[in-house]
């Protein structure tokens, strides 16, 4: 058996069995998407997509799915998960627009302005804030930010106009937003600062010639040329700050209360939770039917959108690939 | 088309395109001044934070660091001096990386040649693409929650243990450790694959006008080349799995102290549930049941540590490697 296998093989017989191990692989992740979408089934023929929005208390919907028996009535399955919604697309809307400034305004300061010396550091400093594990940024946001907030930026005042509605400890949009724009803003500015750095160079010494200065010439011809990567790199951080559960259920406060903009300033400080993070919170209630469906159904929501996320930022590269800026 | 590329591939940051005309910028526009002093700003303050993280984290850490935390079991209890070390913690992470590279690296080298060298029929190479894209863009959590369900089905029992109402606990090392396996995938994937692409057409044709077959090719020829990309795939996906938490706290069982199912050696341990050092951080942080600074910190610089000799591993490697890039195989492209 074991010389038989040691014989260089055949050409038939190697295309075979890598084959077999590639459709193993694309047979295993496609199983996965069905078997999420099997069991969150229930959410959809019960609430159609009507779960998608708001309605009623969130904690009230989830607390009435647990304790229920193996079979439980229809009503049980009522779900409206906006709150969480919105919280994930809020965090992850501004951590990506945060993230999008500060990570186009790096890759241009490493393309263009940084000596040397600062070039080399910069390297590695991207590559080590892109990973470090979440739940150490989730230590320190729940240790250092989050005592600041409560402590410094919010007021007595502040906490006490609102005490009957929800606490104000500190945890909330603002110090989830902070981190998650840490956590994605390496990502983005290695994808748009290896995009720059594909620009021929005499692309912008052409501009340069016709009398723009520097930065505006990476503005107006390199950095145009590549806005499909920035776009890209743009979907891909917003697939992480989608999916982060770790962070969020750190240092989000933890209760399904939707922040309101005309709060003011206190809207910075409202907690709120996404759908990551309630998959987290109530993983050990994953044997209760109703809530298992409404849980697998986040997960499927999920997995939705970073699939499409990441189809976007391959399509949208594609242009690139004419100019070979892209590889 | 693909496989004529230029080994190398776009230098990460091209060297500053002109020298000496810093003093010019006082002559620029007042909104290209205002960016130009951003751009300082966004670039100096990323170092300035990835500084603070890890200064911060070496002050805590090590305040706190005994090597006797190194060596001990954690225990429940209330007083931080009582609640031991984290020996189990990091056997979990050792593991944990060991078992999910071990399993991925394998199957994605194999799928990643047979997509690149032969990838007939041409929807199925498709599709096996698309499922991995699938999965890279995945969130860990979702990965996670599958696993937990998945693994409570009946037959799969083997893989962790019954509990005593007779459902399938589904947690263990080797469920996490299959699972992790699905985090580190696309990225070993993408590197091997980027890394077959760039090989130069002609060193196949070279083999092939020596009469070797396809499979003798890949064996002598690609293979060999393609070491340093493996490698890099391989670490950065390391990176990934050390890092993960939501997969250890959903699927792991997320207990203290590693606990052996049976008495059987390896596999009793492996049908078990233990910690990593991540879940173990978790537990110990305000947000977890232990909340114990003191033993987060330590663990955290601890996890640092590995973090930073992991990416210098992968410096190291690609560096060896022919193009080496900011995000070489980072994101599945």
């Amino acid at each position: 058996m074991l010389e038989r296998l040691r014989r260089p093989w055949s050409d038939d017989r190697a295309e075979r069995v890598l084959g077999a191990v590639a459709c193993l692989t694309a047979i295993a992740i496609v199983l996965m998407v069905v078997f999420v979408a099997e069991r969150a089934w229930p959410t959809f023929s019960h609430d159609g997509l009507a779960w998608l929005g708001g309605g009623g208390s969130l904690d009230s919907q989830v607390n009435a799915m647990v304790n229920t028996s193996a079979h439980p009535p229809a009503s049980v399955y009522f779900l409206r998960a906006w709150p969480l919604i919105y919280g994930t697309l809020l965090t992850a809307g501004f951590a990506v627009i945060f993230g999008l400034a500060v990570s186009l305004l790096t890759a241009i300061f490493i393309v263009d302005f940084a000596p040397r010396s600062v070039q080399r550091v910069m390297t590695p400093v991207i590559r080590l804030l892109a990973s470090i594990p979440s739940v150490v940024y989730g230590l320190i946001g729940i240790l250092v930010l989050v005592p600041f907030v409560g402590n410094h930026l919010v007021t007595a005042g502040e906490k006490a106009s609102v005490q009957n509605v929800v606490q104000l400890t500190g945890a909330g949009l603002l110090v989830s937003v902070v981190i998650l724009t840490v956590m994605i803003t390496p990502i983005m500015t290695a994808l748009i600062t290896d995009a720059l750095g594909s620009v021929p160079r005499s692309w912008h010494e052409g501009a340069v010639a016709l009398g723009l200065n520097p930065l505006r010439a990476t503005i107006a011809v390199s950095l145009r040329a590549v806005r499909p990567a920035v776009v890209a790199a743009a979907a891909l951080a917003t697939a992480r700050a989608i999916g982060e559960a770790i962070v969020i259920d750190m240092v989000s406060g933890g209760n399904a209360f939707t922040p309101k903009p005309q709060d003011g300033l206190i809207f910075l400080f409202e907690p709120l939770r996404s759908l990551a993070s309630e998959i987290i919170d109530q993983s050990e209630n994953v044997s209760e039917p109703a809530l298992r469906s409404s849980i697998y159904a986040f997960a499927l929501l999920l997995m939705f959108s970073g699939f499409m996320l990441s189809i976007a930022s391959r399509l949208v590269r594609r242009p690139l690939r004419k100019y070979e800026l892209s590889n | 088309m693909a496989a004529t590329e230029p080994r190398s591939a776009p230098t990460p940051v091209a060297p500053p395109r002109r020298r000496g005309r810093r003093s010019s910028v006082r002559g620029w526009r007042r909104t290209d001044q205002l960016i130009f002093a951003l751009a300082w700003l966004a670039g100096l303050g990323l170092c300035l934070v990835a500084g603070a993280i890890v200064i911060f984290l070496a002050i805590e850490g090590l305040q706190y660091l005994d090597p006797k935390l190194l060596v001990t079991s954690p225990s429940p209890a209330v007083n931080q001096a009582h609640s031991g070390g984290f020996l189990d913690p990091l056997i979990g992470t050792m593991t944990m990386a060991l078992l999910g590279t071990l399993i991925a690296t394998p199957l994605a080298v194999l799928t990643a040649v047979w997509v690149v060298e032969y990838g007939r029929p041409r929807w199925l190479a498709a599709v096996v693409e698309t499922s991995i894209e699938m999965i890279a863009g995945t969130p860990d959590i979702v990965i996670a929650i599958f696993g937990l369900a998945f693994f409570q089905i009946g037959i799969l029992a083997p893989f962790s243990f019954r509990a005593s109402g007779g459902g399938v606990y589904g947690r263990s090392f080797l469920a996490a450790g299959i699972m992790m396996s699905l985090l580190a995938l696309p990225l070993t994937y993408t590197a091997t694959r980027n890394g077959l692409r760039a090989i130069p057409r002609h060193m196949r044709e070279a083999s092939f006008a020596l009469g070797k077959t396809r499979a003798a090719t890949i064996r002598r020829v690609l293979m060999p080349s393609l070491r340093p990309d493996i490698a890099t795939g391989a670490t950065l996906g390391l990176g990934r799995i050390v890092g993960s938490t939501a997969i250890i706290v959903l699927l792991l069982g997320a207990t203290l102290q590693n606990s052996p199912q049976n008495s059987v050696p390896l596999l009793g341990f492996l049908r078990g549930t233990g910690s990593t050092l991540t879940s173990y951080i978790f537990f110990n942080s305000p947000a977890g049941e232990g909340n114990a600074p003191q033993k987060a910190y330590a663990a955290a610089f601890v996890l640092l540590l590995i973090v930073l000799v992991l990416n210098w591993a992968v410096a190291r490697i690609s560096r060896i490697g022919a193009g080496s890039s900011l995000n070489s195989g980072r994101m599945a492209r």
